[in-house]
């Protein structure tokens, strides 16, 4: 048995990171990039106001989604034909098309028909509707995959449907869910940079500016990749704590 | 128990499963349902525990008539206790979860109420060294046996038990047979359906055939068992019997 199958798992991310970072060092090095991070510096500030922007933001979104996602997978679970429907079609048209349109006609056509003129509340909203379209298939999912001997079963012992759904369903649905539900939150944190096109001041806006200052394209953009992963892999490592939580043998 | 049912007709996708099924009992404490697979007996049984609502016909228990509207149905539930032949206890609870859900949540006990109502019998079915583990970590026979305990603690007026050995090698099938006859020596009510035919003919006060959605004969197991005249239980008989 050779070393690598009982390396410690910590160490393996370290090992993979490393060679990761060296091979990038490498291309840098090769090419013989001129850094240039004194003007990025000046700058600092508008990295952490975006970064916070885009936290808040994405943090009100992930939250609003998943209440959206909720709603919609009972709907696509209905038994009303009705319902069912408009579950459907809102799943199907949000998935199917761009995020930036959304963005676009939601700010430009539908907030503006209604009054609505603050941009952070449109923007949050639209990316809550688009991210909880995707988390509506995830519940969908999670909710269909429980036996129907476990409904026969919460019956038998006289829950209410209520009852069924909250002590016997969800706390099933929610182990198989878990890993889609983190996944799509990963994702919407990352989605959220294209709320710059309707002039947000997120955290990839702020890079973009001080791009345009700076003519220091990869020392914009660099931080920019660092400031995401800083929000995205805590949601992750969050993710996998939990997952061993609820886990159990069905 | 008093079973009156007449005249029940039930339909799943236009299959036929129950066809004009009557039958009556005397006073007896246990009634169990013999027959042919895809004969009708668990769609009986499901009618009789409440789960599901006949399209025709009724079904009364001591001269009171079993309810139809889901609310009604829900609350007559709960004085009954249903066991599975799968088992379908909850897998994301330990076994001593398993009972105290209906007790805490159902029937209104306090945690700590529920407990003391549980001890006693997880111990008399040797079960208390296993109470605190998940159905995966237990053997068919104890998750069976839980399955059983669950339906009992609640106190019901009877229990059903659909083919609770059938997914059980012949050893855990004593252990769950073991279990339910003792339940009878305590008094217990119950209508079970099994393909146990020696088990059928030791703890039945009264057998019903049934087959193609109707009972063919019902009575004393000596009167099913032996003297039945009838082609279909005697062709069915003589396959199952060794």
């Amino acid at each position: 048995m050779c070393y690598a199958d009982r390396m410690p798992r910590w160490l393996a991310h370290v090992v993979v990171v490393a060679v990761f970072a060296a091979l990038v060092a490498a291309a840098f090095a090769r090419i013989e990039y001129a850094w240039n991070w004194a003007g990025v510096w000046e700058y600092r500030q508008k990295f952490v106001q975006g970064w916070l922007a885009t936290v808040g933001i994405s943090f009100a979104a992930l939250v609003v989604s998943m209440l959206v996602g909720g709603v919609a997978a009972l709907c696509l679970s209905s038994r009303l034909p009705l319902v069912e429907a408009v579950g459907r079609v809102y799943v199907e048209f949000i998935r199917g098309t761009p995020l930036l349109v959304q963005l676009l006609i939601g700010f430009y056509v539908v907030a503006s028909a209604v009054g609505l003129d603050n941009r952070y509340v449109v923007g949050t909203l639209v990316l809550s509707l688009f991210s909880g379209a995707y988390m509506a298939e995830i519940f969908r999912g999670g909710l269909a995959a429980i036996p129907q001997a476990q409904r026969d079963s919460a019956r038998a012992i006289g829950l209410t449907p209520w009852q069924t759904l909250r002590l016997v369903i969800l706390p099933q649905a929610l182990r198989l869910v878990l890993p889609p539900v983190a996944g799509q939150l990963v994702s919407l944190i990352k989605d959220s940079s294209l709320l710059s096109v309707i002039a947000i001041s997120e955290f990839t806006l702020n890079a973009q500016e001080v791009n345009a200052f700076t003519y220091s394209t990869l020392e914009s953009y660099l931080p920019l990749a660092a400031g995401y992963l800083l929000l995205t892999l805590p949601l992750s490592a969050l993710a996998r704590w939990l997952e061993s939580r609820v886990r159990f043998e069905a | 128990m008093l079973l009156h049912a007449r005249d029940l007709v039930q339909r799943f996708d236009g299959t036929t499963v129950l066809d004009g099924l009557s039958l009556t009992t005397g006073d007896i404490q246990s009634l169990v349902l013999v027959g042919p697979s895809g004969g009708g007996k668990t769609t009986l049984l499901r009618i009789l525990s409440g789960l599901d609502v006949p399209a025709g016909g009724s079904v009364s228990f001591d001269g009171v008539p079993l309810p139809r509207d889901e609310a009604a149905l829900r609350d007559y539930r709960r004085t009954v206790g249903t066991v599975f032949q799968a088992y379908n206890l909850f897998p994301h609870l330990s076994a001593l979860d398993n009972l105290l859900l209906p007790l805490v949540h159902v029937h209104g006990l306090t945690p700590a109420a529920a407990r003391e109502r549980v001890r006693e019998p997880l111990e008399r079915f040797h079960l208390a060294a296993h109470a605190h583990k998940r159905p995966a970590e237990l053997s068919g026979g104890q998750k069976q046996r839980i399955a059983i305990l669950r339906a009992l603690v609640v106190r019901p007026r009877r229990l059903f038990f659909d083919e609770p050995t059938s997914a059980l090698d012949p050893e855990m099938t004593s252990e769950v047979l073991e279990m339910i006859r003792k339940l009878k020596a305590e008094g217990v009510q119950f209508v079970m359906v099994t393909h146990e035919m020696a088990f059928a003919r030791s703890i039945a006060d009264e057998i019903a055939f049934v087959s193609d959605g109707r009972v063919l004969a019902s009575g004393a197991p000596a009167d099913i068992l032996d003297r039945c005249a009838d082609e279909r239980l005697r062709s069915f008989f003589s396959r199952i019997l060794i």
